[in-house]
């Protein structure tokens, strides 16, 4: 028994997190089979696992390393282009489109993380705003990369060029990413089931890595960087495979995101969408992973909500006085003087429990 | 060649103009005030209505612009930033997002998505030095960052809430004993900066006439790489890497690729950063153990 409660202890997060996620996964299922689920709700499910993931993996960053990344969707944006190119190019050689997703979602996941050690070396030297700032550079020169990368596959293999389009493509040949035009005709093979299979991979693998030792490290580094020093954890080493994981993950997500569309550009992968992730982040409470669900998926579909509300011209105007709102009372008196009431609660029970 | 020396001062001084309000708010609040940038985008609205709508003279459009901005950001600071004084630094950064969030989607109900063609307040005509042409716009932005420095650099050195000021962002609480209210003299820091917001706007929307409510947004971001660029918190820095920017960015531009010149601009902060972590004319500090 005291076991079991020991377990409760250490990993009630993350059986709150996986349950939320199955027990959302079960609801909706069976919304969509009962015919219950409107139009537009459905189009979101696919985004709304994308944004999880992205929000799950920015919390490994900003929460759990306590480090401010402004640029998490240029990993995004790179994992969503090389899974375009590479799902396009296992078209005839994969035809289960389960698995062929599979395999792009790994290779965009190393391709993010590839690129999440470039820019992570340089840029985790820094800390603070210099850091948040610099990821931002580091996302905005991805977005102007990619928004000039022409790649074309014909039976030869594949054509790469940078700014200009060099290269003619045989007969038969097809363009995969064509310059700021960027992507279309996307075969759309995401569906909700490959999201909800990637948020639980990517809660488990997270989830196991906050628990472990690690993980523990990772946090000595966040809450005091000369101490953890001292004790002999690498701290660049830590930060390093933190801000590379979640990279990865956010590869991951690209690729989910963007098999969900009929056409992508990189102008889609900019600062605004790495902000609105950090806001899910932010919003569900740092460091803390089904904060990061729930949120994501909540502020998701607010704007929809308002919509069906008949506030359709407003909507975006009360997304962001809700957000300052919930901003300055999460920081209030009143917050914490109702927190103090909840605590004072407890505790007269448990001493009533103890008398 | 010259020519474009010329344009990239001249972009160069906008964002310097920027970059100024972004330094002063970060020197004393220790705040990256997202919503900058679309105060910016408000000021120009607002020059853009007085002076097409009323049929203002565009100096009153300009000195219109400037005072609503400068209520905006008074109000701004006194509701949204001012609770969370003592909050972390990312609460009050999401906060800010939320601002800018709210700027950006009121401006879209109140003059819809359509772009505003704006009219510069001076008139089109150009100097003719030679071979190397300048419009009058680009005399009128250079000459305003130059007196707009030189203003601030003397408000900041010599008169008494300009060193209240500087004695904020070194110490807010021994500020305190001394007598100076803190309050009063972050609000003057928004005020000051939103009213530079609102030049830079007018400047911005005279310079490149197109009026949408995200016209504020790039410039803001690449107004405050510029601040951190100098050297956030320092005023000749923030000149300095808001001219550089606009240097750099135009010859990209030119010579490079049009595409590409995003790109390299924030790759140029990356490595500067690197080789100083506190922009070209910050102060170093020393980490204490």
């Amino acid at each position: 028994m005291n076991k079991i409660k020991n377990l409760w202890a250490t990993r009630r997060d993350s059986v709150i997190a996986f349950g939320i996620v199955i027990a959302a996964y079960i609801v909706v299922q069976i919304m969509s089979m009962t015919g219950n689920i409107s139009y537009s709700l459905k189009g979101m499910l696919v985004p709304i696992c994308a944004y999880v993931v992205m929000a799950v993996s920015l919390n490994l960053t900003v929460g759990v390393l306590g480090e401010l990344s402004l640029g998490h969707a240029g990993f995004m944006s790179v994992g969503a282009f090389t899974g375009i190119v590479v799902t396009t190019v296992l078209t005839d050689a994969v035809p289960s489109d389960g698995l062929r997703l599979a395999i792009a979602m790994v290779v965009a996941a190393a391709a993010a993380a590839v690129v999440g050690v470039i820019v992570g070396v340089p840029v985790l030297r820094l800390s603070g705003d210099y850091l948040a700032i610099v990821t931002l550079a580091a996302c905005e020169i991805i977005k102007s990369i990619v928004n000039v990368l022409y790649i074309g596959m014909d039976s030869k293999g594949l054509h790469l060029s940078i700014v200009k389009q060099s290269f003619t493509l045989e007969e038969g040949g097809k363009m995969i990413i064509n310059g700021p035009i960027g992507v279309s005709g996307i075969n759309k093979i995401s569906t909700f089931t490959a999201g909800f299979v990637l948020i639980l991979i990517t809660l488990f693998v997270i989830l196991n890595l906050i628990n472990s030792r690690h993980g523990r490290a990772i946090m000595a580094v966040r809450d005091n960087k000369i101490a953890a020093d001292s004790i002999g954890i690498s701290t660049t080493r830590y930060k390093l495979l933190a801000f590379v994981i979640s990279a990865a993950f956010a590869g991951m997500a690209g690729t989910l995101y963007a098999m969900n569309y009929s056409t992508v550009t990189a102008a889609k992968f900019d600062f605004n969408l790495s902000i609105l992730v950090l806001v899910f982040v932010v919003l569900g409470g740092l460091g803390n992973i089904w904060g990061s669900v729930i949120a994501a998926a909540l502020l998701t579909v607010l704007p929809e909500l308002l919509r069906k509300l008949n506030f359709n011209d407003y909507r975006m105007l009360i997304y962001a006085i809700l957000l300052i709102a919930l901003m300055l009372f999460n920081n209030s008196k009143l917050k914490q003087m109702l927190l103090e009431r909840r605590g004072s609660k407890k505790a007269a029970k448990t001493e009533g429990e103890v008398a | 060649m010259l020519n474009y020396l010329i344009t990239g001062i001249s972009l160069g001084s906008i964002y310097a103009i920027i970059a100024l309000g972004y330094t002063m708010v970060y020197g004393i609040a220790k705040m990256l005030n997202f919503a900058h940038g679309d105060v910016i985008m408000v000021g120009g609205y607002m020059c853009f209505c007085a002076t097409t709508y009323m049929g203002w003279h565009p100096l009153l459009g300009v000195l219109l612009a400037m005072a609503v901005c400068t209520v905006l950001g008074i109000v701004i600071e006194r509701l949204a930033y001012k609770p969370l004084r003592s909050a972390p630094s990312l609460a009050v950064l999401i906060t800010a997002i939320g601002v800018s969030y709210f700027l950006q989607n009121a401006a879209l109900l109140i003059w819809t998505s359509n772009p505003k063609s704006f009219s510069p307040i001076v008139g089109r005509g150009a100097v003719q030095f030679g071979d190397l042409q300048i419009t009058h716009v680009t005399l009128v932005t250079i000459a305003a960052c130059v007196v707009i420095m030189a203003a601030l650099t003397l408000f900041t050195g010599k008169t008494k809430l300009g060193t209240a000021m500087r004695a904020v962002s070194e110490d807010k609480g021994a500020a305190q004993l001394m007598g100076i209210n803190v309050n009063t003299t972050i609000s003057m820091a928004f005020a000051i900066g939103s009213a530079l917001a609102a030049i830079a706007g007018v400047l911005l929307c005279s310079a490149y006439p197109m009026l949408v409510p995200t016209t504020g947004s790039m410039p803001g971001i690449k107004a405050f790489t510029a601040a951190v660029f100098g050297g956030i918190g320092s005023i000749p820095g923030a000149m300095l890497g808001g001219i550089l920017l606009g240097i750099i960015e135009t010859f990209c531009r030119a010579y490079i690729s049009m595409e590409l010149s995003d790109g390299i601009v924030f790759g140029v902060l990356i490595l500067v950063l690197l080789v100083k972590p506190a922009g070209l004319l910050g102060k170093q500090t020393r980490e204490k153990v």
